[in-house]
């Protein structure tokens, strides 16, 4: 009988060969690469499960123009850093172009319009496959997604039509104008990756990591500080010591407050909280079917 | 720490979700946001209780009728084990449902109604679980509560199911009395059934020894990827990337590349920046060979001493997953591993009648039928039997006009 590997081991392996299957069995796939810790796992796995080679396929940035200058910082360094392929799509140019229309009122955030942009974006380079760094535990919906997910050729996933996945056997066929995405963290938790990041040693943006940061309150949650907030005077800033659990734009990524200054600190805060990563995400707050929703249309 | 990978199988209403709603909810894993969202929900009890099977409804239409639809995929941890519970849908229209998840699983849980008992539903899921080599079995016999805590009700589907058990050949079978609507036997142990001595769902699930490949001596490793540079410094590198299915390879061991049926031997084992004198079974490495040998995704590493099978003739057992029914005069893809080739059906050997469990001759399979069939494959494939290494003895079927998955089969023999 042989011995089952270490969790971390288990989920590396698992995730090195799921990468692999996508260089096997795509044409034109891309890694989407957000500048989130997730995304930054895969980057590392992708490492991994390719060096000393090159990747075979570029990362792929959709840019809303909201960004966290720290997460833009730490992308071109990284790029820098592997010599591999940056692609940008830019949510402004579909907004430019007419194909998005900017959102209005107090809560307008670019988050909807990143489908457009991301579909343009494979439309444009033909990517056959997306690999993505969502995982199963982020939200209910997710957890019935299957690690291959194919989408027509309007984006869209089906959760009636997926097909059985057996064993560790990935089918990526597909048609032309398909694309499959492609999660290869599943089966981690959130804990799951800030472990992988702590063992692996892996640099994370600084926006991770408590500092000061000028923020204001919107329904109950702590916003960054941004012109893009549409602030106005009702709007109080206030100066706090915060971090943030995950990175999206910063129309829609809350802030809590944290003296979680190293990566020991994060596990202990995450080990003891009683509120979920996706419970700061106030595009998760719209309906009960949100994420649902939008994964139907097209979202990533 | 080891992950416990297991399933749930029962029947709508049997309790499934509220099983694992009641799994998470007494072990305290539900954070305050989930609990929040989980009492502004409208579903409830008649008690006015909450319904804790929307914990994994995830979608929409499975929120409004009440079932589950498709596997959802849980996560949690207890200071002894980390634990991936693959929930899967007990409705009939979505067997191929539960076979994706129970394909993975290294324990099954199956649920019996305290009130109904062992049904036609029980001995279909009994048998897909046997089929899929699940060999670590815990039956729950839930709503316990609506029998009165009755022993006697219990010890008499403990002893059908026993029955049926021995039909299916499964053994290794733990019985556990519960009700997930009240807690009992679920995180805490029942004082409304003092007569069971037996462990609670959660003490079982922590403490049961996980059994994975059987097969140690069956060193495998199916290629992935060919890692070739070609810059000026690494000219001459290339690395055979793929995962050790079974078995082990250390550096020194002579291998043989199939179906090329080359021999060569190891020269180094690595990943980035480690070197490893030994691949064992799950751990995805880029191996080294001292020849250099013709070598691309497809191809097969294994140990020079136990050969698997090399045929382009099989009989396999086939569950049928799609719509359209099997065409015999069809040529499908079949992937086993990183292998993808065509093949044909060149005899359909008979179905089961899962209410009876007899043997049936007919052509016509339809969606979630099972029986045996050969194929006959255009390249030989290097295999395994299913009993002796599931993964190197489990293959798909991808329809090539669709490209959907439509069967899963697993080998039973090499008739060539």
């Amino acid at each position: 009988m042989s011995k089952q590997l270490d969790y971390l081991d288990e989920l590396e392996a698992e995730a090195i060969y799921i990468l692999r299957e996508v260089a096997g069995q795509f044409e034109r796939p891309a890694l989407l690469f957000s500048g989130g810790k997730d995304s930054i796992t895969l980057v590392r796995l992708a490492e991994k499960a390719f060096r000393p080679g090159r990747f075979p396929f570029p990362l792929v940035h959709i840019d809303t123009g909201h960004n966290f200058p720290e997460t833009i910082q730490y992308r071109d360094e990284m790029i820098a850093r592997l010599g591999e392929k940056l692609i940008v799509g830019y949510v402004q140019n579909s907004i430019n172009e007419g194909k998005a229309v900017e959102q209005k009122g107090k809560n307008a955030s670019r988050n909807a319009l990143q489908t457009v942009t991301l579909l343009d974006t494979i439309a444009h380079y033909e990517f056959d496959a997306c690999i993505g760094g969502a995982r199963r535990d982020e939200e209910k919906a997710r957890a019935k997604e299957r690690i291959f997910s194919v989408r027509d050729e309007f984006g869209q996933w089906d959760p009636k039509r997926q097909r059985p996945e057996l064993w560790n056997i990935y089918n990526g066929k597909i048609h032309k104008g398909e694309n499959v995405r492609i999660f290869p963290i599943s089966n981690w938790t959130e804990l799951d990756v800030w472990n992988y990041i702590r063992r692996e040693n892996i640099a994370l943006p600084s926006i991770y990591f408590a500092h000061q940061r000028d923020c204001i309150t919107r329904n109950g949650q702590l916003m960054a500080a941004a012109e893009f907030l549409n602030m106005d005077e009702q709007d109080v800033v206030q100066n706090k010591t915060v971090r943030f659990r995950t990175v999206g734009d910063m129309t829609c990524t809350a802030a809590v407050e944290s003296e979680a200054f190293l990566i020991d600190d994060i596990i202990d805060e995450i080990s003891a909280s009683r509120i979920s990563e996706r419970g700061a995400r106030m595009d998760d707050k719209v309906s009960e079917a949100a994420m649902e929703d939008r994964k139907k249309g097209g979202y990533f | 720490m080891d992950i416990l990978k297991f399933i749930t199988a029962g029947s709508v209403d049997d309790g499934k979700s509220t099983l694992i709603g009641r799994l998470l909810y007494d072990s305290g894993v539900i954070l305050a946001d989930q609990l929040e969202a989980l009492h502004r929900s409208n579903r409830k009890n008649d008690d006015g209780t909450i319904d804790l099977a929307i914990l994994t409804d995830g979608l929409k239409a499975e929120r409004e009728q009440g079932i589950t639809i498709d596997v959802a995929y849980k996560y949690f941890q207890t200071d002894k084990r980390k634990f991936i519970i693959a929930d899967a849908p007990g409705h009939i229209q979505y067997t191929r449902n539960m076979v994706t998840g129970a394909s993975n699983a290294h324990l099954a849980i199956i649920m019996i109604d305290a009130r109904k008992g062992v049904i036609e539903q029980t001995i279909r899921h009994s048998f897909l679980v046997s089929l899929l080599g699940i060999t670590q079995v815990v039956v729950c016999v839930n709503k316990m509560d609506m029998v009165g805590y009755d022993e006697t009700a219990f010890n008499q589907i403990v002893s059908h199911y026993q029955q049926l058990a021995t039909k299916v050949n499964l053994q290794n079978i733990t019985y556990i009395p519960v009700s997930a609507l009240k807690g009992d036997n679920i995180v805490n142990t029942s004082a409304n059934m003092p007569w069971h001595t037996g462990k609670c769902l959660l003490d079982y699930l922590e403490t049961v020894e996980i059994t994975i490949d059987k097969s140690v001596a069956h060193a495998r490793l199916p290629v992935q990827w060919v890692v070739r540079p070609q810059t000026d410094e690494l000219h001459d590198y290339r690395g055979y990337a793929g995962r050790v299915i079974s078995g082990s390879f250390k550096v020194n061991d002579s291998i043989t590349v199939l179906p090329s049926g080359f021999h060569s031997t190891i020269t180094k084992i690595e990943l980035l920046d480690q070197d490893f004198e030994e691949a064992t079974a799950g751990m995805s490495v880029i191996v080294h060979l001292k020849d250099h040998i013709d070598i691309s995704r497809g191809d097969t590493l294994v140990n020079s001493t136990t050969q698997p099978e090399l045929s382009r003739l099989i009989e396999t057992d086939l569950c049928w997953m799609d719509t359209r029914a099997l065409d015999t005069s069809h040529t499908y893809f079949i992937q086993h591993n990183s292998k993808l080739t065509r093949c044909r059906i060149q005899e359909v050997l008979y179905k089961v009648n899962i209410n009876t469990l007899e043997k049936v001759y007919d052509e016509d399979f339809k969606l979630n039928d099972i029986g045996r069939i050969i194929i006959k494959t255009a390249e030989p494939l290097a295999f395994d039997t299913y009993q002796d290494n599931k993964t190197n003895g489990g293959a798909i079927l991808i329809d090539s006009r669709t490209n959907v998955t439509v069967g899963a089969l697993m080998f039973r023999a090499n008739v060539e």
